[in-house]
């Protein structure tokens, strides 16, 4: 028997009688309750406690301006054709180590989350899957009505759509293993930059 | 076994005062940020009971919910392997390895290959494997393993960090600058991750209706690895399945409440395919969890979802330090586990506890610990394990549990209860308490915490 057998079967019969899964309804009832009145302010309250930076601006012109202050040095990589003229890139597969020098990384997003200042992003909005984690600082574009109040709403946007990566990104990569003093900047993005349109 | 059991490495841990109350505020600090985020969400207890319906849903169809992941997983483009145990699980990922042509390897967070023994295993055939983790590097840098199963090196101090990056990094002598030395590790293993073609991570949740696993840091280190890697290994205890996407709703939102007070992890990344060209294999690892599976007593611990909650709550384990449980997974939920793969070595742990309680009413997925560690305790004692001088204890604390008339007088007779049960008393019977300057014994509260565990009502305010 090969071990996939043997595991199954021993799985099979040792695991109890059959469990119904629970309603998910009780609970998405209850944290709506809990909701807040403006999720775009607990966003940027959130996303500031944990680090992050929120902007709300109106116009892509709008963020140019403010990336030319904030970031005028350095490589940037930006996905978001809507911005000019920021550099449009096409970084090869077999090249996604040469992302090491960039400075900076321009990504869109799908939506934002209130409850713990993340983002959804998946991988045809992150060009290269490396990018938002190998750049020095991220920069996220997200339009402002599109902040939902907790993960089950979050899921709920999801719902079954296929990618083949993606992932919940919420601040600065950081630590804290020495003796729980918070660096940010541990692997990832020094910094990161949410932008919310509209 | 005498001489490497709980009591004997806690006494070691316990020489250095400084360490033990610094090592006990930290983790109480910790609980503490749990606690205050844990209150902004009203929904919690309904949090907690949900995602332990989910659970015993998961242990109830585990069967089938491997065979769904596996199909689902393979359709994506994933190769499924399986483990039938610690030995298997290294000869597939070194079996991989050597198909690569790789001798390097990058690693993140991952405790079952801390419980398999991957990283002696795959030295010991000239594989060179770096813990990317900053507090995984540092103990690795220390030659221990972590101490902690979310905060890996919580038992040292920053001085002693800085001596090992002195001596390993390059970085001056006397520079425990946590800043400094965490951009040290930033440029040490930024080399790693470009140079390393093979990554392996930990999953913290599988997917079975979509066949994709979900990864949480907050470093970034394992999509470091992973998406600059030509291999990407992912490894994974069987239990570790939930059934649907919208059961990560759930999860995500208590995982890092539980382990650090975070509202989430920076990262929660979902690997669905692999790059174009690249692959993904998951190592599906049983290793005793089906065996535990079929202990109807200890079934609930394969529920876990590794927060460390109940470790930095412990007053036991923040005050004997991760080490002194010898074993990958300490603290309360590590005393239920270690003893199902190993009785006779691990007999000690399920006594490394006050019964309090309090593990049980932190725990994110609402597993019974307590009453597991004293489950443990009957059949340790009965098959003839348990530890000579905590079996004196046991005896008596059998006597006094077993007797319903004792049972149900919480009151009056629970306080007496504590003078017969010296596991909660400062007593030479009872190696634990030795030079312990604990909080007052549990007299009242001990009272309490059976009247409350009679109730099933949780830990106030909590
Ligand atoms: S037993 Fe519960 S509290 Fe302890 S690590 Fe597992 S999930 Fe967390």
């Amino acid at each position: 028997m090969s071990s996939r057998e043997k595991i199954l079967a021993a799985v099979a019969r040792n695991q109890p009688e059959a469990v119904a899964l629970p309603d998910l309804n009780a609970l998405k009832d209850a944290a709506q309750l809990a909701e807040p009145a403006d999720l775009l302010e607990k966003y940027i309250t959130v996303l500031t406690g944990i680090g992050g930076t929120a902007y709300q601006v109106g116009s892509y012109e709008d963020i140019t301006g403010i990336l030319n202050v904030q970031f005028p040095e350095g490589r940037i990589v930006n996905t978001v054709t809507e911005l000019h003229p920021h550099h449009q890139s096409h970084v090869f597969e077999d090249d996604i180590h040469s992302l090491e020098n960039v400075e900076l990384a321009i990504i869109k997003a799908h939506f934002a989350v209130a409850e713990n200042g993340a983002v959804w992003v998946t991988e045809e909005l992150m060009g290269k899957r490396v990018l938002p984690f190998i750049c020095q600082h991220l920069v996220v574009i997200v339009p402002a009505n599109q902040v939902v109040a907790t993960m089950h709403k979050a899921y709920e946007q999801i719902s079954n759509r296929s990618y083949g990566y993606g992932a919940f990104i919420a601040g600065p990569s950081k630590t804290a293993d020495i003796e729980q003093s918070l660096v940010l900047g541990a692997h990832g993005p020094r910094s990161m930059n949410v932008f919310l349109l509209g | 076994m005498e001489s490497k059991d709980h009591a004997a490495l806690a006494e070691v841990f316990n020489k250095d005062e400084d360490r033990v109350s610094w090592h006990d505020e930290t983790l109480w600090w910790i609980r503490q940020k749990r606690d205050k985020n844990v209150h902004q969400l009203p929904e919690w207890e309904l949090l907690r009971e949900t995602a332990s319906q989910i659970k015993f849903n998961v242990l109830s169809n585990l069967s089938t919910y491997l065979e769904q992941f596996e199909k689902n997983a393979t359709c994506n483009g994933i190769k499924i392997h399986w483990a039938a145990d610690a030995k298997e699980h290294n000869d597939i990922v070194l079996g991989l390895l050597k198909e690569h042509q790789i001798n390097r390897m990058v690693k993140s967070k991952s405790m079952l290959t801390e419980e398999c023994g991957l990283n002696d295993y795959l030295a010991s055939h000239g594989i060179d494997v770096i813990d990317s983790d900053l507090g995984e590097r540092i103990v690795q840098l220390a030659g221990e393993h972590p101490s902690h199963i979310v905060l890996p090196c919580i038992h040292k101090k920053k001085g002693e960090i800085g001596d090992l990056f002195h001596k390993y990094l390059g970085t001056p002598s006397n520079v425990d600058d946590p800043q400094f030395l965490t951009e040290t590790a930033r440029q040490h293993l930024r080399e790693i991750f470009l140079t390393r073609r093979a990554a392996l991570t930990g999953v913290n949740f599988a997917i079975a209706e979509t066949g994709e696993f979900v990864v949480c840091t907050n470093e970034g280190n394992a999509d470091m690895g992973t998406n600059l890697a030509e291999v990407h290994i992912a490894s994974m205890g069987i239990e570790k399945l939930i059934p649907k996407r919208e059961h990560l709703g759930v999860f995500l939102r208590l995982l890092t409440r539980s382990a650090t007070g975070q509202p989430i992890t920076t990262y929660s990344s979902h690997y669905s395919k692999p790059r174009d060209g690249k692959q993904i294999h998951i190592v599906l690892v049983d290793n005793g969890r089906s065996v535990q599976l079929g202990r109807e007593d200890f079934r609930n611990s394969l529920k876990c979802i590794r927060c460390g909650a109940c470790m930095n709550t412990c007053p036991v384990y923040r005050r004997s330090g991760g080490h002194s449980y010898h074993t990958a997974v300490a603290g309360p939920i590590g005393s239920i586990l270690a003893p199902n793969l190993d009785m006779r070595k691990y007999a000690d742990l399920p006594f490394a506890s006050t019964l309090c309680g309090s593990c049980s009413n932190v725990c994110p997925v609402k597993i019974d610990i307590h009453q597991q560690l004293y489950k443990w305790r009957q059949v340790l004692v009965k098959a003839g394990y348990a530890p000579t001088v905590k079996k004196i204890a046991m005896q008596l604390m059998a006597a006094t549990l077993a007797s319903p008339t004792l049972y149900h007088a919480a009151g009056k007779m629970g306080r007496a209860t504590i003078k017969f049960a010296p596991f909660a008393v400062n007593n030479k019977l009872n190696p634990w308490y030795k030079q312990r300057d604990m909080p007052a014994p549990p007299k009242e509260s001990f009272g309490e915490w059976y009247a409350r565990n009679r109730a099933g009502s949780q830990e106030p305010g909590v």
